[in-house]
């Protein structure tokens, strides 16, 4: 795909990132934000995978839209499965 | 290239017969593996979608289960994969550079931190045996009754986190194997000298699978460790 060769140093640093947000999201879980902890958690690991695909997975540096486009089309069927199945779940109760 | 009269001897690994170009054929293979990926993710999306029904149904049992899981070696794993990702970016880069040498030693750290990843899991269930927490007759949820005596627990109920808990993590782990597996047999032939700058597809497309097993431990981390890690009132 990409005959893109990113620096090392930059990976490094990636990593660091990735490393340094493994540590935050261990310690902020057992800090008390009341139903603020999921979030906290699920945002931070969200942007651990976003730099995993640009980066190391390299999509940022594809210039083919096909792939960006199979990759977007596959977040959110993953959104539809469980959006649409809490939509259901969440409102039983109230029949 | 169009103009010019195909001959077979022109055709190598980096450039088959019914590519018009090298890069046509590098993006049909990763389109192909992105496609594939796209399945996996709805592999797992059917457990992650599970996992978060029964976690709005039984939130109290999930947070007593998350709790009971040991948060060190989660963190460690989660750092060992990280690292292990490194390696394999790392590792298509000296695959892009034609460094043979360096590429190698890569791959097998990368399998080092594989097989490293893989222990430490092996080490979290065999405590989960001793504790009674294997879903099934043995199940036993009487510890964390006592130790959790401020969360209500039903115990059929907890059965449910400790199955979801071995089932993604299991998946997990299998992927983990196999992809430890594919860098085995990538480092032989990198050894071997197949993987050149201008063919190296199979060192990319086993490191997209192995970022994409990353992601999903990236997310399993958090959602199975961290549920409830505030101090109990």
């Amino acid at each position: 795909m990409s005959e893109h060769i990113i620096s090392s140093r930059f990976y490094y640093a990636i990593w660091i990132t990735l490393l340094a947000l493994t540590v935050v999201t261990a310690l902020v879980a057992r800090v008390d934000l009341g139903p603020l902890n999921t979030i906290v958690a699920l945002v931070i690991a969200t942007f651990k995978a976003v730099l995993v695909v640009l980066f190391f997975m390299h999509v940022k540096y594809t210039s083919e839209k096909l792939t960006k486009t199979v990759i977007a089309a596959a977040i959110f069927w993953l959104l539809l499965l469980l959006a649409l199945s809490m939509a259901d779940y969440t409102t039983r109760l109230l029949s | 290239m169009s103009d010019s009269p195909i001959t077979v001897e022109q055709h190598g690994p980096e450039l088959l017969h019914h590519f018009a170009d090298a890069q046509q054929q590098r993006d049909a293979a990763s389109l192909g593996m992105w496609l594939f990926l796209a399945t996996e993710i709805m592999f797992f999306g059917g457990m992650f979608c599970a996992y978060l029904i029964y976690r709005f149904w039984y939130y109290n049992e999930f947070a007593a289960g998350s709790r009971s899981l040991d948060l060190k070696w989660g963190t460690i794993n989660t750092a060992v994969l990280i690292c292990s990702s490194l390696t394999v970016a790392l590792g298509v880069r000296a695959a892009q550079m034609g460094k043979r040498k360096l590429l190698v030693v890569l791959l097998l750290l990368t399998i080092v931190f594989g097989l490293t990843f893989l222990g430490i899991k092996g080490i979290e269930w065999y405590s989960k045996f001793e504790e009674h927490h294997i879903p099934g007759h043995a199940f036993n949820a009487d510890d964390l009754i006592k130790t959790y005596p401020q969360i209500p627990i039903d115990s059929q109920h907890e059965q449910i986190y400790f199955s979801l808990y071995f089932a993604m993590t299991g998946l997990h782990a299998l992927h983990m194997i196999i992809g430890v597996g594919l860098f085995a047999f990538l480092a032989y032939y990198a050894w071997k000298g197949r993987y050149t700058p201008k063919y190296y597809t199979p060192i990319e497309m086993a490191g997209l699978y192995w970022h994409f097993v990353d992601i999903v431990w990236i997310y399993l981390f958090p959602l199975l460790y961290l549920i409830d890690r505030k101090p109990l009132g």
